[in-house]
């Protein structure tokens, strides 16, 4: 039923129609209305048989979860930026040991500085786990990603996380139409371990292994993900099958097919470019968009068809490496490999920073008249990096980054001496 | 699309104000979107929400930056936050005040923006009359039915209702149609001053 709500709660609702059997989460913004409401489910019997474990940390939560999964039953839970860091050994293990975990990351920047704002440093931080790693652009899209998670999940035994921005998705009020119980039962069978800690039939999962099998251990994980390039589209089909919604897949390609220039980009600034594109097509610019959706595994095939008819490229990102630029654009550099494309990097979005449509057009306007560099940084206040570099050059002890810039940002609002 | 920012401070039902009028659109069969301004949310705190509100999908996530109507709840605002940024002379301004806008300091409001989309609401005093609580946000969803045509009051009830519920349900439909009435009156006060 299409309703006006909260995406958190569009969450909780529909991780509880997927009918798990052990929640256990430790809450950080902006994940805790999820957890919270999921636990007051819970708690008032709307969802069971489901066991809500409370723990003292993430690293608590993610081992909770691991056991639970080991164990056979359906596990979630659901974390954000510091937390996803403090878990991250259970995060590499979880998906070493193929446990079918399906977990929303409530998209924050890192610190420090401590921010507690919308980026997607913490879900790049985490892509080498050997999760596969969905990203949604709008609140249906991340419900109904969460179904479609737990089937993919289980049916190749390997973890799934559910990328969302946090506070731009996670707190917003917007139309989602929620499946019924009936649906989700229809699409998402019980639980069937591809394996399971059975005292009826022991066996040990975790195994120490050594130089003559550690590299094809990793390899069969490897292909496991390349197998879910597979599933991937697959589960997409068979769920807008049944509920009439393309939510999910590889790759959202919007008017790329007579592009010469594209924007690359994943999560929910996908709107915003879209809303950009739309102006730039009216004004004569053939201009698309290609939305990312599962950033692990990497559609490095579907990116490049999308992408075979482009003069330019733009990769638009919230997140970046730093001492060597795009992280999202250095994968869909792998599927430009042999185009002669030119390929920008535009980092946008950062600790919470606004991605305004206007500024979104105005890099649209200057790729098509080649004026991009190869990485540029969106709406960067050019005199405040002067003046810090200033600092640093002129002064031995000049103090840290984030106090000077924030001293820096109230002198020019109060009149700089 | 018509796009509203709402300004107060935290546990005033800033946030809450933006999502109940997203759901009256919805209710109404229009598109919506509501959101807060995300800062670490404090008591008294500035806060900021959003809400849009149009007749196809709303894709765009920036925040609202050049809004149609802005509503203050809280005047202690007023030389402390840019509230009227990006609003343009055709804007709506709602404030919640038993004043008049003269008596805030704020006389050039009457030059900015059109005066038949000025409007002052005593939105706490209504809110404790009706609900016993200074909430000011349900009455000034009430004051801003009657201001701006967007949604009409008895979509902001059924909003009301179904968050609320109950006698509480009630008590703020009640401060909302006493804010709707009292803007109202003053809307008609100034045609009738405009045609005489």
């Amino acid at each position: 039923m299409l309703r006006q709500l909260e995406g958190s709660r569009a969450i909780a609702e529909t991780v509880a129609l997927c009918r798990p059997e052990v929640v256990c989460a430790y809450p950080i913004s902006p994940q805790t209305h999820i957890i919270e409401a999921i636990g007051r489910m819970v708690k008032d019997g709307s969802l069971a048989p489901c066991e809500f474990i409370n723990v003292e940390s993430e690293f608590a939560a993610m081992s909770v979860s691991i056991g639970a999964s080991a164990a056979g039953a359906r596990a979630y839970t659901a974390t954000a930026s510091q937390g996803l860091l403090f878990m991250i050994e259970a995060v590499y293990n979880a998906a070493g040991l193929g446990l079918p975990i399906v977990m929303t990351l409530a998209n924050r920047a890192i610190g420090a500085p401590i921010n507690i704002w919308n980026d997607h440093s913490d879900a790049m931080a985490v892509r080498d786990t050997g999760w596969i790693q969905l990203f949604a652009e709008t609140n249906q899209e991340a419900a109904d990603l969460h179904v479609q998670a737990f089937r993919l999940a289980e049916e190749l035994s390997v973890p799934v996380m559910v990328c969302m921005d946090g506070f731009i998705l996670t707190h917003a009020v917007e139309g989602v139409d929620l499946l019924d119980q009936a649906t989700v039962d229809r699409f998402l069978p019980p639980y069937e371990p591809r394996q399971v800690l059975d005292p009826d039939d022991p066996v040990s999962i975790g195994a120490m292994v050594g130089p003559e099998a550690f590299e094809e251990v990793r390899y069969l994980a490897h292909l496991r993900q390349l197998d879910a390039l597979d599933q991937i589209p697959v589960i997409a089909d068979a769920f807008a099958e049944l509920t009439g919604r393309a939510s999910g897949g590889l790759v959202h390609p919007y008017r790329t097919a007579d592009a010469d220039t594209i924007v690359v980009a994943m999560g929910s600034v996908l709107g915003t470019i879209k809303d950009a594109v739309d102006r730039r097509r009216e004004a004569g610019d053939r201009v698309g968009v290609l939305g990312i959706t599962s950033f692990r595994p990497f559609p490095i095939a579907a990116v490049r068809r999308a992408l075979s008819g482009a003069r330019r490229v733009v990769v638009i990102e919230k997140a970046f490496s730093l001492g060597m630029g795009g992280v999202l654009a250095t994968d869909v550099s792998m599927a430009t490999l042999g185009s002669t494309a030119v390929l920008s990097t535009v980092v946008a979005g950062l600790g919470g920073r606004p991605i305004p449509r206007r500024s979104v057009e105005e890099t649209i306007e200057r790729a098509g008249r080649d004026q991009l560099t190869p990485l540029s940084f969106l709406d960067l206040d050019d005199g405040i990096i002067e003046r810090e570099r200033g600092r640093m050059a002129r002064t031995r002890r000049s103090g840290p980054f984030a106090e000077n810039v924030l001293r820096d940002l109230r002198q020019a609002k109060e009149g700089r001496p | 699309m018509f796009q509203v920012r709402i300004h107060g401070r935290g546990g005033q039902g800033v946030v809450t104000a933006a999502e109940l009028l997203a759901v009256a659109a919805f209710n109404e069969g229009r598109h919506a979107q509501a959101f807060p301004s995300f800062g670490s949310e404090r008591t008294g705190a500035p806060v900021v929400s959003y809400c849009r509100i149009d007749d196809r999908e709303i894709r765009t996530r920036e925040p609202v930056m050049a809004p149609d109507a802005v509503i203050v709840q809280d005047v202690t605002l007023i030389h402390q936050v840019d509230l009227f940024g990006g609003l343009g002379p055709d804007g709506y301004v709602l404030i919640n005040t038993s004043r008049r806008i003269a008596e805030l300091g704020l006389d050039d409001l009457d030059e900015r923006f059109r005066p038949e989309r000025l409007a002052t609401c005593p939105a706490t005093e209504l809110a404790i009359e009706h609900v016993g609580r200074a909430v000011p946000n349900a009455a000034l969803l009430g004051a801003f039915a009657a201001l701006a045509d967007q949604v009409p009051l008895e979509a902001i009830g059924v909003a009301l209702r179904d968050r609320f519920g109950g006698v509480v349900g009630e008590q703020n439909f009640a401060a909302a149609t006493a804010a709707f009435e009292h803007v109202t009156r003053g809307r008609e006060a100034i045609t009738r001053a405009a045609t005489t």
